[in-house]
């Protein structure tokens, strides 16, 4: 079966080296203010190539890769390296710890999963009371965060503390032409960003950053963007794709994305109207070049264009997005082609971008 | 040996089968129990009958049938929709537990998946903030929608896909440890009688359906005739949300079943041999049914003296049930000793004596 699923692959021009840095980045723990061993995987990716590298007060790895030509268009790019998790909030008792959630995670998907705790990921779980011993009115409403307890066995690790952070312990998986893991909020913008690092087009100024704290209101990319002074912003993130049938057959009206269409290109979320001279680059070079894209649905969710578009006097930004189904819950699910086509996307679009964009209307 | 059944039950809650399906369990089984016994078959409704025969001269040797359900809850397809699968249940599975679970989806190939709740937005508004019904998830195996179309049929069986985890204090996580701990506990024991004289024949049955209708259960006893009957299952561990009343310790042992379902007089002798060999145990109180293989059992044919040994389990019917590799040890320690020390005409001393 994996052979033959090889073979469908032939078409795609995601090499191996790409998924396997992916499955790296999926799989390492991340949580928001605990960005380092992200932070260690891609500074070892890029360190090499790129023209200046630093980390700031904050945590966000800044790089830059100059254009080839002088008063070239200084673009920032920013993926952002955090993901939602939990942290451990006591010395626990017996083995049972008390946590606390970070970022924006459903309570309903949290009950029933493995879990790895701190930097060497010490496996635990997040188990349930059993049905055994709940009133009908308890058994129909969800567990609250409180009543759960990380449970790393019979007695308390020697390697979990107080404040350590927690992630759903999911191991990168290959589904067909589809990628199961936890975290792709935004490793595999990460991944993406890496990639336009190596690939970095010459006739821009890229400046990449990869933030923190991203999950608790765009911290990271607030300072990035204001010590990096670019003239356009780009937030390359992770989008939810709600595109599953509605429960009674009708429409479904609010999917925000869907799979296999190809990056979300974006005209509003709550925080950020893109600026219209960006979205009509991005969507020209689309159509010019036959790459797939799709307009996300206006409406809620945000991303680092949020605070970035407002730094300084104003920076023009937008966002763009590789859609992925089941966003902070345990996996999430994307598609190759939709991963590839951003790529593809952002390589074109960057490469044929210049100063004169500033000058058209907006 | 210590490590063997940990490793052998790290392979054992690798494997799916589910009520009704219990075959890759019962080739694992097989292969671990052929080396320890004379005789290995499997009955008319799939349970795995395995005979280790007793020491004593006589040609007729009274019987002891230890069972220990095989099968696990899973889920079942009932419709594939634009490349999504609903399902239902087989067993009963809080739905708490559902989102976020790795399956594999026994199409016509095996197929890794994902339970998923939808977002509210997509659900009937009375659901928003509530726990998401079992009709309301899907199953989402990442393939193209007339990809799954083609592999995916109604009635086919689903099962948990969560991996093992070795947790502190000698404990081990995973699905589907009800009951393979206790099929662990049989394996200790069957090792640990082939060291030993025992003048009853053993059988060994791993049955079928438990978390159905004790299908497995209520036919291998009409095919084995045994003198008496001892199921080994698991039982509620102490966990967050609970009393010390209404479970028992995790490590501290193997618990002793007592109730209506269970011989007052097995009970006795459990005991004794417990103390005898200090092998830790506690004692379970059951006021009416024990919703094990032991409700079938005691009335199988003109009805079976019947025991209940149970390992310590946290997290009933989750993907990541605990156990504790200790506790299974002194549960098949504890039938070892039973067994090695019945006597042939054991059974007389069965009697109601008030």
């Amino acid at each position: 079966m994996a052979e033959k699923r090889m073979k469908q692959d032939k078409n795609t021009l995601i090499s191996s080296g790409q998924i396997e840095l992916l499955e790296k980045l999926c799989n390492t723990s991340g949580v928001t203010g605990d960005e380092g061993a992200v932070r260690k995987i891609v500074k070892q990716e890029i360190e090499s190539i790129v023209d200046e590298m630093r980390i700031d007060s904050i945590g966000n790895l800044l790089v830059q890769k100059k254009a080839k030509k002088k008063n070239a268009l200084k673009v920032l790019v920013a993926a952002h390296m955090d993901e939602v998790g939990f942290m451990i909030v006591d010395d626990g008792d017996d083995g049972a710890y008390r946590f606390d959630v970070v970022g924006g995670i459903d309570a309903r998907n949290i009950p029933g999963k493995a879990v790895w705790v701190g930097k060497d990921q010490v496996p635990a779980v997040i188990g349930t009371k059993p049905p055994h011993f709940s009133s009908d009115e308890e058994s129909s409403q969800p567990f609250k965060v409180e009543s759960l307890r990380i449970d790393a066995g019979l007695e308390n690790s020697k390697k979990i503390k107080k404040g350590d952070r927690a992630v759903f312990a999911t191991r990168f998986q290959r589904l067909g032409d589809s990628l199961l893991a936890k975290a792709f909020d935004d490793r595999i913008g990460v991944a993406t960003l890496i990639e336009l690092v190596k690939q970095a087009p010459d006739n821009i100024d890229l400046m990449a950053a990869f933030t923190v704290q991203e999950e608790i209101g765009l911290r990271g990319a607030k300072v990035a963007a204001y010590a990096m002074q670019p003239d356009i912003a780009i937030a390359l993130d992770s989008t939810p794709a709600n595109d599953m049938p509605m429960w009674d057959g009708s429409d479904n009206t609010t999917y925000n994305t869907r799979l296999g269409e190809g990056p979300a290109i974006y005209m509003a979320d709550r925080m950020t109207l893109s600026d219209p001279r960006l979205v009509r680059h991005f969507v020209d070079t689309a159509e010019k070049n036959d790459i797939p894209y799709q307009i996300r649905q206006p409406g809620g969710g945000g991303t680092d264009a949020g605070l970035m578009h407002l730094q300084r006097e104003g920076i023009p930004a937008m966002s763009i997005s590789i859609p992925g189904r089941y966003a902070h819950t345990a996996r999430m699910l994307v598609r190759m082609s939709d991963w590839e086509d951003t790529i593809r996307l952002l390589k074109q679009a960057l490469s044929s971008i210049s100063k004169a964009i500033l000058k058209q209307e907006r | 040996m210590e490590n063997d059944i940990k490793k052998d039950l790290k392979e054992l809650i690798s494997l799916p089968g589910v009520s009704g399906f219990e075959k890759p369990a019962a080739d694992a089984i097989e292969a671990l129990w052929y080396p320890l016994v004379d005789e290995i078959s499997l009955s008319k409704v799939g349970s795995l009958h395995a005979l280790k025969k007793g020491t004593a001269k006589t040609e007729e040797k009274p019987r002891i049938l230890l069972a220990a359900h095989m099968d696990a809850i899973g889920l079942m397809v009932t419709k594939v929709i634009d490349g999504f699968i609903r399902f239902t249940q087989v067993g009963g599975i809080r739905e708490h537990i559902l989102s976020g679970q790795p399956v594999i989806v026994h199409g016509r190939e095996d197929l890794p998946g994902v339970v998923v709740k939808p977002v509210d937005s997509l659900l009937p508004s009375e659901l928003a903030k509530k726990v998401t019904p079992t009709e309301y998830l899907w199953i989402d195996v990442g393939l193209e929608p007339a990809d799954v179309e083609k592999l995916v049929k109604p009635g086919d069986v689903i099962s948990f896909a969560q991996e093992p985890l070795e947790l502190t204090g000698d404990t081990l996580s995973g699905h589907s440890q009800d009951n393979r701990a206790s099929v662990a506990a049989l394996t200790v024991c069957l090792r640990e009688l082939q060291k030993m004289e025992h003048a009853w024949d053993v059988w060994a049955v791993a049955t079928t359906m438990e978390e159905i209708n004790f299908a497995g259960a209520k036919t291998s006893p009409m095919a084995i005739r045994p003198d008496i009957a001892v199921a080994v299952d698991v039982t509620f561990a102490n966990s967050v949300g609970t009393t010390d009343h209404e479970t028992v310790p995790l490590g501290k042992g193997v618990a002793i079943g007592w109730g209506p379902n269970l011989h007052p007089k097995l009970y006795d002798r459990f005991i004794e041999i417990a103390e005898r060999f200090e092998i830790p145990y506690s004692k379970e109180v059951m006021p009416d049914h024990s919703y094990t293989d032991a409700i079938p059992l005691q009335v199988s044919a003109e009805g079976i003296p019947t025991m209940l040994l149970s390992v310590p389990l946290r997290y009933m019917h989750n993907t990541v049930e605990i156990v504790s590799i200790k506790d299974i040890q002194r549960t098949g320690h504890l039938l070892a000793q039973f067994i090695a020390a019945l006597e042939f005409d054991y059974l007389d001393k069965i009697v109601w004596d008030e």
